[in-house]
């Protein structure tokens, strides 16, 4: 863009729906971006195939009104997004459009705002200083965000190391003052402000190494931590059908997680979802430092109803942000909901460029671009022997609730952790409704990770969380059996082995994310709560009959739930205790 | 955008298929409308001067001479208040006999809201209906649909819910609706005395199917105007869409496009949400509720349009023949408001999300109950139990006749638990089973 003089120039040729074909006059590149001129109003448009002089391109808006002959212009680059200072709590659409700076009620197509705030001053303080040698991604200085440290880096684009030559003093700077000149290795000096850019479709490889995950990332939800548990750096999947579930989850995640910074992408879904992240989230206080949500939160928000095309653009914004405040050295959480309408965007291309359908009429690659935007994420140690990750969680949103489609299937390629929505559960109100026995984490099973459990958790604790889902299992097959049989074909002992199931599925894997208190558990009160029904297990009671068993059983539960219910280690809490500490004493065999 | 009075006229069609005809023309945009042969129709692909135009009512009998003149605009409706009591069909004609409006065009499908500026869906919208403000409590800005089967009385249900909705206007878009259909709502509305609030857009089965897609267009932007200009609450009746959908199949198959699942276009998800996103709650009080009707067949909700459908709104409404009382009840299990959480126990009594659920979770117990029944086995008492609950909670509360307030919902239920229930086997919280139990049965 900066250096190119001849700008290529073209006009409309033919227009189906987004997709338009256009007649160039010059060079283009695959997925350059350009601008249709809509008598005035600029639609902007992403090229997706190049067929002699005719470019295809999608356009990000509607096209309505669109003419043959209508001028276009293109730019030399590819998607970018602008990085700097500003983003932390904005609200974007999928092609980083602040719509806070929109007018008016309704979108208007060819409306493009600022993302960044051009007068707003930030207080600078360095942090390299003359003679350093940096490459790129290394910091050169620091603003606070909010209350985050933003690094100030050598542009991701720059290749080879540069010296350092000077670095501007601590102040109150804007985001298009000089901040630091570096000379490159050729000796030519380069001013650099706080705003660099970058091609969204593009990973940013700022790091020194990506190692595999082993640390534990908190979320608050039980039947994740202590029975699937994500690890920083992670990737998971939530699939389900609608109705199970996927939303609430997600945003449990987005309030709860241990996290410096969440970005969530919006992608195809529910506008008054969106909005009930912009009203809560102002509100809602962050447990672990006291502020307001939204403070570390940005919103990527492409609703169902906005342009399509932009759809596919806006995972890939959310991924970049996220990849661009990793390299500062911060832990963030990325959710997209829902990924399967970004597949479905592709899809929509892919039909109207006449391509060979894949299954379901999906594009043949999807495995393969699914794959590569989930390798994006990880944990990383940064050039300079800080780290910073990005934990990625999509939703998933089955066809049919089917999980042997397309999406799904190549979904579960790409992820480690799989969170199985179950229609059933979610039928009887056990909510969240993750199948805690479909569901798997691949991390579990790391030695790395299994190390920090025992180090950080309890020696026990992988042992204990294996028990656990032996427990589940085992009472899943009684229950089965009592079905068959009938509850009087069976031992008494079958129906105890059956509710000592329900007290982990009720105590543990339900959770109820609409409650002040229950909602998110810390780590601690996981720990005390699995040992608890653990110890219960263990337990052996006496019943005389079957009917005994649930009658007693539902009020171990019920207690235990009032516990969940209760703030950890009040005294309303130790109460509830007491009173479970006497029913477990009534039937318990000496 | 007004149509020249002098317009140049087209008369030699290179194309002709079942929906579209194909001719050539320049300085055509997209998405305009033209008359060809007398019929309305719109430009859906432009390659160079070979331009393609949808003729909404079919090409029956159009000749290759036929005479095409481009309007030079999109889609219009005319909006103002005198579309009030009127019905119109899907060009936004009158049929009820009386003369056109005058008022102020407006583009059909127009853009959507900025996210930003709207405001989260905050008022409950009582009903009367238990199985709906009991279970599934609608708010003001949501969309839900009904899934139902052609033999369920479903329009009926929202004829009922529209009438006792507090809505300053109600906007009906029928597709595909019998002749006895129509006649049925215009006779309810008439009869309730509320003709004055009420405009309907309706193609009937008589009416060519494709017509059917300009129907939610047109009912939403009529809407659009009274939430946004008037700032009304408005509540649209859109019934149904599984035709609507229907027809768009019919036109991308003709189209040539690559159907994907269940023969619907790859783009339905896209097409149906831009419908159901314009539900909408604005900040100065204006709002946009959709309540609409996705007939299933036999019950499957698994075929992509109720499953698509089921992604975009907020929530479900089924409606089952429960046997056992021999009425129609709202399904507790398989129906969902998403947005109830933003009113139960909020603006209605802080006990309701908790009544609700236990209330629901009994009633799944007697499910369980009556599968042991009917496989052969004993039942214990607590089954017995359950399954009297069960008889007494369709009846008093799930049935589709219920109509009470809310409050009263809710003491029917604590009575229904004392009567069948201790308050173990509730498991409610404990400082609303204090507040709440009812006396007489303490101890059970």
């Amino acid at each position: 863009m900066e250096k190119i003089n001849k700008m290529t120039k073209g006009t409309v040729a033919g227009i189906i729906a987004n997709l338009v074909f256009v007649e160039v006059d010059g060079p283009v590149h695959q997925n350059e971006i350009c601008y249709i001129d809509l008598e005035g109003t600029k639609l902007m448009a992403e090229v997706i195939k190049i067929n002699g002089s005719q470019a295809y391109v999608q356009v990000f808006e509607s096209t309505r009104g669109l003419k043959v002959n209508h001028t276009v212009e293109f730019t030399g680059h590819m998607l970018e997004v602008t990085l700097g200072p500003g983003i932390l709590s904005k609200n974007y659409d999928g092609l980083q459009n602040d719509l806070d700076k929109m007018d008016g009620v309704f979108l208007k197509r060819g409306e493009h705002t600022n993302p960044l705030e051009d007068d707003k001053k930030w207080e600078f303080k360095p942090l390299a200083k003359a003679g350093d040698i940096l490459e790129a991604g290394g910091w050169l200085g620091e603003v606070k965000e909010n209350w985050m440290p933003h690094k100030i880096m050598v542009p991701f684009k720059f290749e080879g190391k540069y010296t350092v030559k000077s670095v501007t003093e601590a102040g109150e700077y804007t985001i298009h003052d000089t901040m630091a000149v570096v000379t490159d290795e050729k000796g030519k000096d380069i001013t650099l402000n706080m705003i660099q850019k970058w091609p969204v479709k593009l990973a940013i490889k700022a790091y020194k190494e990506k190692p595999r995950p082993f640390k534990l990332l908190e979320t608050g939800v039980r039947v994740i931590d202590t029975l699937n548990p994500i690890a920083e750096g992670g990737t998971g999947f939530i699939p389900g059908p609608f109705g199970t579930g996927k939303t609430v989850l997600q945003h449990a995640l987005s309030k709860q997680a241990d996290a410096d910074m969440i970005i969530v992408a919006a992608c195809g879904e529910r506008a008054n979802e969106v909005v009930e992240i912009f009203t809560e989230f102002p509100e809602l206080d962050d447990p672990r430092t006291g502020r307001k949500l939204m403070e570390r939160t940005t919103i990527i928000a492409n609703t169902s109803n906005m342009p399509v095309a932009a759809r596919e653009a806006s995972v890939y914004t959310a991924m970049t942000l996220a990849e661009y405040y990793r390299a500062m050295g911060l832990k963030i959480l990325l959710l997209a909901d829902s990924t399967s309408r970004w597949a479905q965007a592709l899809r929509e291309m892919s039909n109207r460029m006449e391509e060979l359908p894949g299954q379901d009429a999906f594009p043949m690659d999807l495995p393969a671009i699914i794959s590569n935007f989930y390798s994006r994420a990880g944990f990383t140690y940064l050039n300079n022997g800080e780290s910073g990750s990005i934990t990625f969680i999509g939703t998933v949103s089955p066809a049919g609730g089917n999980l042997k489609e397309p999406v799904t299937e190549s979904t579960k390629k790409a992820a480690r952790c799989f969170y199985a929505l179950s229609q059933q559960r979610a039928d009887s109100k056990r909510y969240p409704a993750i199948d805690a026995l479909e569901s798997y984490s691949k991390y579990a099973e790391y030695p790395e990770l299994q190390d920090y459990f025992r180090k950080n958790i309890d020696p026990d604790w992988p042992e204990k969380i294996a028990l656990a889902r032996d427990i589940l299992i085992r009472s899943r097959e009684v229950s089965e059996q009592i079905n068959i049989l009938g509850d009087d074909g069976v031992p008494v002992e079958y129906h105890n082995r059956f509710w000592k199931g329900e007290v982990i599925d009720f105590i543990i894997c339900q959770q109820d994310a609409f409650d002040k208190v229950d909602c998110s558990a810390s780590l601690d009160r996981q720990k005390y709560m699995l040992n608890r029904v653990l110890d219960i297990y263990h337990t052996e009671f006496s019943f005389e009959s079957f009917d005994e068993v649930g009658t007693y059983f539902k009020r171990v539960i019920n207690t235990m739930r009032q516990m969940n219910y209760a703030v950890y280690e009040t005294d309303e809490y130790h109460e509830r205790e007491k009173e479970l500490n006497l029913i477990i004493e009534e039937r318990k065999v000496a | 955008m007004e149509t020249k009075a002098f317009q140049k006229i087209y008369t030699k069609i290179t194309q002709i298929t079942k929906a579209t005809c194909s001719l050539k023309a320049t300085g055509i945009g997209y998405e305009e409308m033209a008359i060809v042969h007398g019929r309305l129709a719109q430009v859906v692909k432009i390659m160079g001067e070979d331009v393609t135009l949808q003729i909404f009512s079919g090409t029956e009998g159009i000749p290759t001479n036929a005479e095409v003149v481009f309007l030079g605009r999109p889609p219009v409706v005319k909006v103002g208040d005198e579309l009030s009591g009127r019905f119109f069909d899907a060009y936004g004609d009158p049929i009820d006999g009386r003369p056109a409006i005058e008022g102020e065009e407006r583009q059909i499908g127009g853009p959507s809201v900025n996210p930003v500026r709207r405001k989260q869906p905050s008022e409950f919208i009582p009903t009367g209906i238990a199985g709906i403000d009991l279970n599934n409590a609608l708010v003001t800005g949501q969309k839900i649909p009904f899934f139902a089967d052609p033999d369920q009385p479903y329009n009926e249900v929202m004829a009922n819910v529209a009438l006792r909705a507090d809505a300053d206007k109600i906007i009906l878009g029928g597709m595909g609706l019998t002749n006895d259909d129509y006649l049925y709502y215009k006779n309810v509305f008439e009869n309730a005395g509320a003709l004055d609030r009420i405009i309907s857009f309706v193609n009937t089965t008589e009416n060519p199917p494709v017509e059917r897609i300009l129907v939610p267009d047109m009912a939403l932007t009529a809407a659009e105007y009274f939430a946004v200009d008037k700032k009304q609450k408005v509540l649209v009746l859109l019934t149904d869409m599984t035709l609507y959908a229907d027809a768009l199949s019919i036109v991308s198959n003709r189209m040539d496009q690559i159907p994907s699942k269940d023969s619907m276009p790859g783009s339905l998800y896209s097409d149906l949400a831009k419908i159901y996103e314009k539900a909408v709650q604005f900040p100065d009080g204006g709002s946009i509720t959709i309540i609409a009707v996705t007939t299933l067949s036999g019950g499957d909700i698994t075929h992509a349009i109720p499953d698509n459908t089921g992604y975009i709104t907020e929530g479900q409404l089924f409606l089952r023949k429960d046997t056992d009382i021999g009425k129609v009840v709202v399904d507790p299990f398989r129906s969902l408001s998403r947005l109830k959480q933003l009113v139960i126990g909020t603006k209605t009594r802080a006990d309701h999300p908790q009544v609700m659920n236990a209330a629901i979770r009994l009633y799944a117990d007697a499910a369980n109950a009556k599968t042991k029944q009917e496989n052969g086995f004993d039942l214990t008492d607590y089954d017995e139990r359950t399954l009297n609950f069960a008889k007494d909670y369709s009846t008093k509360l799930l049935a589709i006749d219920v109509n009470v307030e809310v409050d009263q919902m809710l003491e029917t239920s604590w009575d229904l638990f004392g009567e069948h229930f201790s308050k173990v086997e509730v498991g409610i919280k404990q400082e609303f089973v204090d507040k709440h139990w009812p006396n007489e049965n303490e101890v059970k």
